[in-house]
């Protein structure tokens, strides 16, 4: 525990380095999927609204996986990594890189991860490892608005009109299938944990539970057992979308190399 | 749709001591919507400590078509500003 506090200690340490790139992908790969919506969103407010979530999680994907290049020590940056990895190496859970579908559809896939980012941010801030408790304390302000301001979205349209509330209710049942694979605890997640680094996943569970019933409840929405999980983002084994999603966001600086502007 | 939500004019306090300012206007269905479309659309730059939306419709405004009676006789009054007053040299900080 007391050699993983300091910030420069974990060079070529392979779990701390896999797992800062899990939380590195989760913010870059939804920040690229939110960003989908710039100019398209249903009123110019809430295309702002969006574009300052997906840039806050831009931010936090720049400083998460700059610090993965460090600790990886083949002097990779943040840019290298997003940039010019492949689907395969990509740890990223699978609900980040579901397609947006409608405006419902995309407020439950922000509310199910930010409330769990928020309680997972909350224990990272406390982290053993000092880098990282001072990332996450600077995030979860982020994350603690983006947590507050899906869920006033979810509230609305799940008790809003007939239309608004079917949308809900079919942009969760959409993502319900990728909630599990939040909680989620492999070997690296328990190492991590032991060390003190980060909480273990599956005990943010119940917290996650409690704040998805109270949602739920103002939602007047039904809440229903979770389908089978479908899991393997952690491991490179993702969705057919994210293919996609990275062929776009890559593109331009694999094309053009050193590219700048 | 972008109809049928409600104007709300927004004020924002730049720094504490200052008082809120009109800084413009957003489209929310509700107030706490309209908070935060106030916060993202006009304080993305550290614009503000603290924020006001009020419903454009609450609001009571003069009619231009009166701006000569209500506010022309003014004009002539210029002992209504505090300008006539010797004011001491040891005094400091007016």
């Amino acid at each position: 525990m007391t050699t993983a506090s300091s910030s420069t200690g974990h060079r070529s340490d392979p779990a701390l380095f896999d797992y800062l790139l899990r939380l590195g992908d989760d913010s870059l790969i939804l920040a690229q999927r939110l960003s989908e919506w710039c100019g398209h969103a249903p009123m110019i407010e809430v295309d702002l609204s969006i574009s300052n979530v997906a840039l806050d999680l831009v931010g936090q994907a720049t400083l998460l996986l700059d610090y993965a290049g460090e600790v990886e020590g083949k002097g990779r940056d943040g840019d290298k990594l997003a940039f010019h990895r492949d689907a395969l190496r990509f740890r990223n859970c699978l609900l980040v890189e579901q397609p947006n579908g409608d405006f419902g559809q995309t407020m439950a896939r922000q509310y199910l991860f930010s409330t769990c980012q928020r309680l997972l941010f909350r224990g990272l801030a406390q982290s053993t490892d000092a880098r990282l408790a001072g990332i996450a304390a600077k995030a979860l302000k982020e994350i603690e608005y983006h947590a507050d301001w899906s869920a006033e979205w979810v509230v609305r349209l799940g008790d809003g009109t007939p239309e608004s509330r079917e949308r809900m209710i079919n942009g969760f049942a959409w993502m319900w299938r990728f909630v599990d694979e939040l909680f989620q605890v492999d070997e690296i997640d328990a190492a991590i944990a032991k060390a003190g680094i980060a909480p273990a996943r599956d005990s943010l569970r119940a917290a996650f539970n409690a704040e998805l019933k109270k949602t739920f409840e103002a939602a007047t929405l039904p809440l229903a057992p979770l389908p089978a999980a479908i899991l393997g983002g952690r491991k490179g084994h993702h969705s057919e979308h994210l293919g996609h999603l990275l062929a776009a966001m890559q593109f331009l600086p694999r094309a053009y190399p050193g590219a700048t502007w | 749709m972008s109809n049928e939500w409600p104007l709300w004019e927004v004020f924002i306090r730049t720094k504490g001591g200052l008082s809120h300012r009109h800084a413009g206007s957003v489209r929310a269905p509700d107030a706490e919507l309209a908070l935060r479309h106030a916060r993202d659309t006009y304080t993305r730059r550290l614009e503000g400590v603290s924020l006001w939306v009020v419903p454009s419709a609450q609001i009571v405004a003069s009619d231009p078509h009166q701006a000569g009676p209500l506010f022309e006789p003014a004009e002539s009054k210029i002992y209504r500003h505090p300008t006539f007053y010797h004011v001491p040299d040891n005094v400091k900080h007016i």
